[in-house]
């Protein structure tokens, strides 16, 4: 019977690690702008066409 | 028409072909060059016509070279990495993002950028032995993408993000979670071995889970209600930290005594719920800033002669005597006087009046005013702070906060609430003392456990936050939910003139006297051509450009006018003085370009203020229920035009200083009456502040307004009758709630009193009663929306 005090143990362990987790991710600001990551999520694709190309070639200034 | 394949204005008469594509003017084709050149022409694909045509900002960031001012600008600097966050007005949509992000492929100096869209700011690392700071702001220029750096940047304030608020209710939600999961094998009152030997444990549990929120999320409660007791007010936290601290210790004490399993279900419910109320009641637009005074419109650093060097020298410095130098487009940071140059004075951020004024040698300058045209030199007179135009922010008005004035509608109700719970729990208890005292704690803590005015807190920052979104949506963006209460109290309204109920979008011209022949009119276009006057251009743009000659003399006489012959045609254009117009005709106070040919005075072009689309019709409305008055600070040229527009009822001021009409306003409130302030420049600014609601008429609400509880974008000016009826509804839809919660209340009480409270009870009374009073106010509000879309 006292399995239950395992079970209680470990699922107050798994929430207060998820908790500890939701409150780091605050304090990092990742609540801060929720509107900008959606949209940067949908460049990555079209940015690999021009990547190889552009890593390779000399960099010019532009200044 | 074509459309500028960069920006999407349409091309005009000088339409560039370039790479096989439209453009309106060079400063985009440059800016598509750049990005072809650097593979981002991906920048295009993303979205149509992206760009925003970049602005001359030759030798405006000049500033930049002081070292002083760099670091105050810079976010973290040691000497090799630089960060910096700038504020770029022009992001507004995913290619800018985009382009923003990959700025390094344009200089290897940067090496990473993040934009905050909401924000419209980007953050940007860069290696400062590579690129200076000034360099990265022309490049971010040349794009379009002009930071938009003010004396706001330099005082170095950073704003702190204030996280409480998501924590206390991430802490509530999962405490709330937890204790659910934790009291639900008592909701069934099974008598179990198991159940009997483990709910000791079970209930310490959910204690522990409740004291963080108890003490940490609900203690904003504890301390509003504390703050009200001190000064006398029964405010709606009163019940609510009564009722958080009855639950809680009531709670405890059954689990300590073993008589029961607590509330601390409900408890935790409670807290969260209420916090997610407060959560949606919080304002919504990043990017708008309400808060704004004159050190965001002024530059950081102006050009100062001394002893014929020119230097930049920080607009704090200037002392009165210096001599500074403006260029074309740059704001005048203190009251001056002019010595050398050209002036017109742009003063549309302080007046809203978008025709530039021309000014002589000698003639006082005033702070504020943005320079259209070539160099001028002035000498300051006053410093930054003492200017005629800054002064107006030494008045206390901008020192207090207008909500803590406000005694809003729940506030009022919530007094009488308290008294009624308070007094029932009283008389319940004193019943039960008499016929059965053992009973009579518990009756007394569950009346105040029951009554805790949950659904009716909720009922208002619901219904607000919602149509704070709503308005939000039709462009009306208020700085904060309970200023919708504000604006349904509303009994008076007061108009600023120029750039509020005018546009300066365009200005109507009309001729007045004998008609030009078509060889003068074609002279006349020519020569206006050719000069650079703010007025000329303003009515080159107006007239029909067909038959354009190449004029034998051409000269323009400062502050004059222009005289220009074709074929033995001469032509005089310009001032009423200079053209020697009939002077019994003359309205001195009315905009006009005078004409005059060989055979003497031919008539005027006058500039008029054009009224906002609507504004008749806006009048009409508003005048039913509302008093109006037009405040200006300008002359009573219009005031024959004004009066047809507006009801009978209506007060017209003229010549109205900057705190004249901050002292109106107050006046008013003296006499009782709740004003709301519809203006736009910084000269509203004091009575923005000091009215009860203080909307700001924006032609782009990406520049920057006044100090304001709102902005409102120029295009739905009309609608303003309908904004305010949908705040009168959003009242009633309070009203109605606060019905529904008061009825939801009896019958808990109803259980309370009779002594038969028990936990599930309590668990299922008061979710209940949140999420439908929730549901109620989402389902009234969206109607209103509605009804506003169909008013368009």
């Amino acid at each position: 019977m006292t399995i239950i005090y395992m079970l209680l143990a470990i699922s107050v362990t798994v929430a207060v690690l998820f908790f500890i987790v939701f409150i780091i991710s605050v304090k990092k600001g990742q609540y801060d702008d929720t509107y900008t990551p959606s949209v940067r999520m949908l460049f990555e694709d079209e940015l690999v066409k021009g990547e190889p190309s552009e890593e390779t070639k000399p960099k010019n200034d532009n200044n | 028409m074509e459309h500028c394949y960069h920006c999407g204005d349409p091309c005009n008469e000088q339409e560039l072909k370039h790479d096989g594509k439209s453009f309106c003017c060079n400063g985009c084709v440059t800016v598509y060059d750049i990005l072809n050149e650097n593979d981002l022409s991906y920048y295009y694909e993303l979205e149509k016509t992206p760009g925003i045509s970049p602005q001359d900002i030759q030798g405006k960031f000049d500033f930049l070279e002081h070292a002083s001012i760099v670091e105050k600008l810079l976010e973290f600097n040691d000497g090799s990495t630089q960060i910096v966050s700038f504020l770029i007005p022009s992001i507004h949509c995913s290619s800018c993002i985009w382009v923003l992000e990959n700025l390094q492929k344009l200089n290897s100096g940067v090496r990473t950028s993040q934009v905050d869209f909401p924000k419209k700011t980007v953050r940007i690392t860069f290696a400062a032995n590579e690129l200076t700071l000034k360099d990265l702001v022309i490049l971010l220029s040349k794009l379009g993408y002009e930071p938009y750096i003010s004396l706001d940047n330099a005082e170095g304030k950073k704003r702190k993000i204030n996280r409480t608020l998501i924590y206390q209710l991430g802490i509530a939600g999962f405490a709330f979670g937890n204790v659910m999961f934790l009291s639900f094998p008592e909701y069934f009152q099974v008598q179990e071995f198991w159940l009997d030997r483990f709910k000791h444990v079970f209930r310490w549990l959910m204690f522990a889970y409740s004291v963080p929120v108890v003490c940490y999320s609900a203690k904003d409660y504890f301390i509003s209600a504390y703050k009200g007791l001190r000064s006398k007010i029964l405010n709606i936290d009163v019940p609510i930290a009564l009722g958080i601290i009855v639950l809680f210790l009531r709670s405890t004490l059954e689990i300590s005594m073993d008589w029961g399993t607590g509330f601390f279900d409900s408890l935790t419910g409670l807290v969260f719920f209420l916090l997610l109320g407060k959560f949606f009641q919080q304002k919504t637009y990043a990017y708008l800033s309400f808060e704004r005074d004159y050190k965001s419109y002024f530059p950081i650093a102006v050009t100062r002669v001394r002893d014929r060097v020119e230097e930049q020298v920080p607009v704090y410095e200037i002392h009165p005597g210096d001599r500074l130098l403006i260029r074309n487009k740059e704001l005048l940071p203190v009251d001056a006087i002019l010595l050398k140059g050209e002036a017109f004075i742009d003063y549309s951020f302080v007046t809203g009046e978008a025709i530039p004024v021309h000014k002589d040698s000698g003639d006082k300058l005033f702070a504020g005013g943005r320079q259209e045209g070539g160099l001028i030199e002035v000498e300051a007179v006053k410093g930054v702070a003492q200017s005629y135009l800054t002064q107006l922010w030494s008045n206390e008005v901008f020192a207090v906060n207008k909500q803590h004035l406000f005694q809003s509608l729940t506030d009022k109700i919530s007094k009488h609430f308290t008294l009624g719970v308070l007094s029932l729990s009283l008389l319940a208890t004193l019943f039960w003392v008499f016929v059965d005292p053992s009973k009579a704690f518990q009756v007394f803590t569950a009346v105040l456990i029951v009554a805790c005015p949950c659904a009716l807190a909720l009922a208002s920052p619901f219904t607000l936050g919602n149509l704070l979104r709503i308005f939000g949506k039709h462009q009306l963006y208020l700085k904060e939910a309970y200023i919708i209460e504000q604006m349904a109290q509303v009994d008076m309204v007061v108009f600023d003139k120029t750039g509020t109920i005018t546009t300066h979008q365009k200005s109507e011209i009309s001729y007045e006297g004998v008609p030009l022949s078509e060889e003068e009119s074609a002279i006349l276009t020519s020569s206006l051509r050719a000069s650079n006057h703010p007025l000329s251009r303003a009515l080159y743009d107006l007239l029909k450009k067909n038959n354009i000659t190449t004029l034998d003399t051409f000269e323009e006489i400062t502050g004059k006018g222009i005289l220009a012959s074709h074929n033995q045609q001469h032509l005089k254009i310009g001032a009423a003085s200079f053209v020697k117009a009939d002077l019994l005709e003359q309205e001195a106070n009315r905009t006009s370009v005078y004409v005059s040919s060989n055979e003497g005075y031919k008539g005027r072009y006058v500039f008029q203020n054009t009224y906002r689309e609507g504004l008749m019709d806006v009048f009409r409305k508003l005048g039913k229920d509302k008093d109006l008055v037009i405040l200006s600070g300008d002359n009573d040229g219009e005031k024959n035009r004004l009066e047809m527009i507006l009801p009978s009822n209506a007060q017209l001021f003229f010549e109205q200083k900057p705190d004249d009409k901050l002292q109106f306003i107050k006046s008013l409130q003296k006499q009782g009456r709740k004003v709301m302030m519809v203006g736009d420049g910084l000269n509203d600014a004091g009575a923005l502040a000091q009215s009860d609601v203080g909307i700001v008429v924006s032609e782009n609400i990406n520049v920057f307004s006044p100090a304001c509880d709102g902005i409102l974008d120029a295009k739905r000016f009309k609608d303003l009758p309908a904004f305010f009826e949908s705040s009168k509804r959003g009242i009633q839809v309070i009203k109605w709630s606060f019905v529904f919660s008061l009825l939801y209340n009896l019958i808990g009480i109803g259980f309370a009193v009779s002594g038969s409270l028990s936990p599930v009870i309590a668990a299922i009374l008061m979710p209940l009663s949140s999420i439908s009073i929730v549901a109620f106010t989402t389902l009234a509000t969206y109607a209103i929306g509605k009804r506003l879309v169909q008013k368009k």
